[in-house]
């Protein structure tokens, strides 16, 4: 166990690894036992690279929220043809774009849209995977069959290409939406939605086979013969024991998903302007790639320095929920 | 072995079939064919109506679905619209290998508008798994060979950068570099755009150097988690028994790490390769979009972008087909390189 070896862990009772003499002398300055958050933050908090992570997602975060304290949307989406293609300068760090809009401004309201979108779509894979994975691994027999081979299918076409068709004929389906006094273009509710439910099926094979495994364990066995009702087994007996591999894939499917708005955005088929996020400002960009370098630049270190943070963040978790599983 | 081989194969048909079918309803559902026809704008309510017919959008979803598979040529449709199915089936179907016929490039069959691309693509992504392999491999053993040390921190990070990097970014930022700065200092660029120069023609000189930047940027991407992997493989590899055996039996250390460590090391190798061989078919979507190669991804591109269905159609089922074909093959690899594996 990794716990004993190391000098900033306490040795309690709980590891298991105090034979012999030493139990009472331990027993009498034996801490109480620390919960799963605790011991997760003190595996966590010795994985450097995560640390880092989480601070430079945190400065990220603060980025995008705080700047849109200071910078006003409008000011975002304020176009000037006399200023188009400007480059960095002090009224304008970042420079301007092909239609004369501040990048700087616009990196911090595109942030905010997708930093929303990587989480809801995450939050949207999270549940189609945990329903869809859940019902398989519980059920078994004929309804796992079904479920799996729909999502052998799903694994069998590559992710982008599902993207690129769906988005493409979908993508103008939502008017605009009004929330919060802000507008935002109806193709990020499109977007978030299609990533969401294009990226469940690695996240439902992986609670399948926590289920798989769990239900055969003697207290669920115990809760059965209690009369528990299936739901209640399912979701408060067996479902928390499954937590840790899906926080970590819910963590690394934000990173996923921020990538895949990029990508699509990219390409043109994403989110629709006026609404900014870091994919859409570098479409194009790469006919301006003699003339114009920061119209590809900041918005792009910005996807890789967030989903850089983010794989370290679930690095981390990873560790630190589940030490025994090491990664590649 | 050959029963498995047998099994896998009768499993990947209904595989094959639900594929098909969630795809066929999905691009039925999103895509008109009419409304675009192929960049040609169709106005007249009587065109519409009779390119519908003719494309046989007027019969019922499963009918659509037969015919695209089986074809209809045992079958007479109504083409003229009074009702009397007069006109013979021409298409074959996928299963006896027609997928139509494409309504851009008008009438040209699915098949040949797909294969004028293929190869292109397949040239890309060879030799950019080739350039992954070989790379990662050399930066693999070397960090599992010098464990924690500076070069193999500093190949961690570049591999975690690499592993979150958008492949757009490190396209653009090569472009950036090594061709248009490269150019204002008066040093020998690189092609950002094509597969050669029209002026010169397609030689193998020109194709070569225009598949620099290409081959670069997926590399980058993809050759991070791969050396990562064989590191890792390997430090298990090399705490075994055997290599104790064979290291104090005296043998140099370059045979203990080449011979008997590598080649127990590359087996899960296979695995990775095998499962990206495909997806790298068309994962170069974007890559080929920006360097503007004629490959598959930019024909499935333009082909979306104007409702062209049965090629999208075609790509998809082709890409389908590949990964389930190589997810086959690689099992059967892995079973015959690890005697350990015994498939019953």
């Amino acid at each position: 166990m990794t716990t004993t070896t190391d000098p900033n862990f306490p040795i309690t009772g709980r590891t298991g690894s105090s034979g012999g003499t030493g139990i009472s002398a331990i027993a009498e300055v034996e801490p109480p036992p620390l919960s799963l958050s605790q011991l997760t933050w003190r595996r966590f908090r010795r994985h450097r690279m995560a640390i880092f992570g989480t601070i430079m997602l945190i400065l990220l975060i603060a980025y995008t929220f705080g700047g849109a304290l200071i910078i006003s949307e409008d000011y975002a989406n304020f176009t000037d043809m006399g200023l188009r293609l400007n480059g960095p300068s002090i009224a304008h760090p970042f420079g301007t774009d092909t239609v004369g809009r501040d990048i700087l401004a616009r990196t911090i309201y595109g942030g905010e849209i997708s930093l929303l979108i990587g989480l809801t779509a995450a939050f949207v894979e999270v549940l189609v995977g945990i329903l869809i994975g859940s019902m398989a691994g519980y059920y078994g027999g004929w309804i796992d069959s079904i479920l799996m081979r729909f999502t052998e299918a799903m694994l069998n076409i590559p992710q982008i290409f599902l993207l690129i068709v769906i988005s493409k004929f979908f993508g103008n389906l939502m008017p605009d939406i009004s929330f919060l006094g802000r507008t935002y273009s109806g193709s990020v509710v499109v977007i978030i939605l299609i990533i969401g439910l294009t990226s469940w099926p690695y996240l439902a094979r992986i609670v399948r086979a926590e289920f798989l495994s769990i239900k055969e364990r003697e207290f669920i066995l115990a809760a059965r013969a209690t009369g528990t009702r299936t739901r209640e087994i399912i979701f408060r007996h067996i479902l928390p024991n499954c937590i840790a591999p899906i926080v970590v894939s819910a963590t690394l499917g934000v990173a996923s998903a921020i990538t895949l708005e990029a990508y699509i955005s990219f390409l043109g088929l994403g989110v629709r302007p006026p609404t900014a996020t870091w994919g859409n400002m570098l479409e194009g960009a790469y006919n301006y790639l003699e003339s114009a370098y920061w119209l590809w630049l900041f918005p792009g270190l910005l996807i890789v320095l967030i989903v850089l943070s983010i794989n370290f963040l679930g690095d981390g978790l990873r560790d630190a929920l589940d030490p025994r599983s090491r990664t590649v | 072995m050959t029963r498995y081989i047998i099994r896998r194969i009768l499993q990947a048909i209904p595989l094959l079939f639900i594929i098909s079918c969630v795809l066929f309803i999905l691009m039925n559902k999103a895509v008109d064919p009419i409304a675009t026809m192929g960049g040609r704008t169709v106005t007249r309510a009587a065109d519409r109506e009779r390119l519908t017919r003719q494309l046989g959008l007027d019969k019922p979803l499963y009918m659509q679905y037969v015919y695209w598979l089986v074809g209809n040529d045992w079958t007479n449709t109504d083409m003229d619209g009074d009702g009397v199915a007069e006109t013979p089936g021409i298409r074959h179907g996928v299963l006896r290998g027609d997928f139509g016929t494409s309504l851009v490039n008008r009438g040209t069959p699915v098949l040949q508008v797909i294969w004028e691309r293929l190869p292109n693509t397949i040239l890309l992504m060879v030799t950019a798994e080739f350039v992954i392999i070989v790379g990662a491999l050399l930066v693999g053993i070397y960090s599992a060979l010098r464990q924690y040390s500076l070069m193999d921190n500093i190949v961690t990070g570049i591999s975690f950068v690499g592993y979150s990097m958008p492949i757009f970014f490190i396209a653009l930022a090569s472009m950036y570099i090594f061709s248009v700065n490269f150019k204002r200092w008066g040093l020998p660029s690189l092609p950002t755009v094509g597969m050669f120069d029209p002026k010169v023609g397609e030689t193998w000189g020109q194709v070569a150097i225009h598949m620099v930047l290409p081959v670069f940027s997926i590399s980058f991407i993809s050759f991070a988690a791969y050396s990562r992997y064989i590191r890792s493989t390997m430090l298990e590899v090399l705490n075994q028994d055997y290599i104790r055996t064979a290291k104090s039996k005296g043998l140099p250390r370059r045979e203990v790490v080449f011979v008997h460590a590598l080649k127990n090391a590359a087996l899960p190798i296979v695995t990775i390769v095998g499962l990206d061989l495909p997806l790298l078919l068309g994962g170069a979507v974007v890559t080929e979009r920006i360097f503007a190669w004629p490959g598959m991804g930019r024909l499935f591109l333009d082909h979306v972008e104007r409702g062209d269905t049965p090629v999208v159609m075609g790509i998809l089922m082709l890409i389908a087909v590949a990964v389930v074909v190589f997810q086959i093959i690689t099992d059967v690899t892995y079973a015959w390189l690890d005697p350990r594996i015994r498939y019953e």
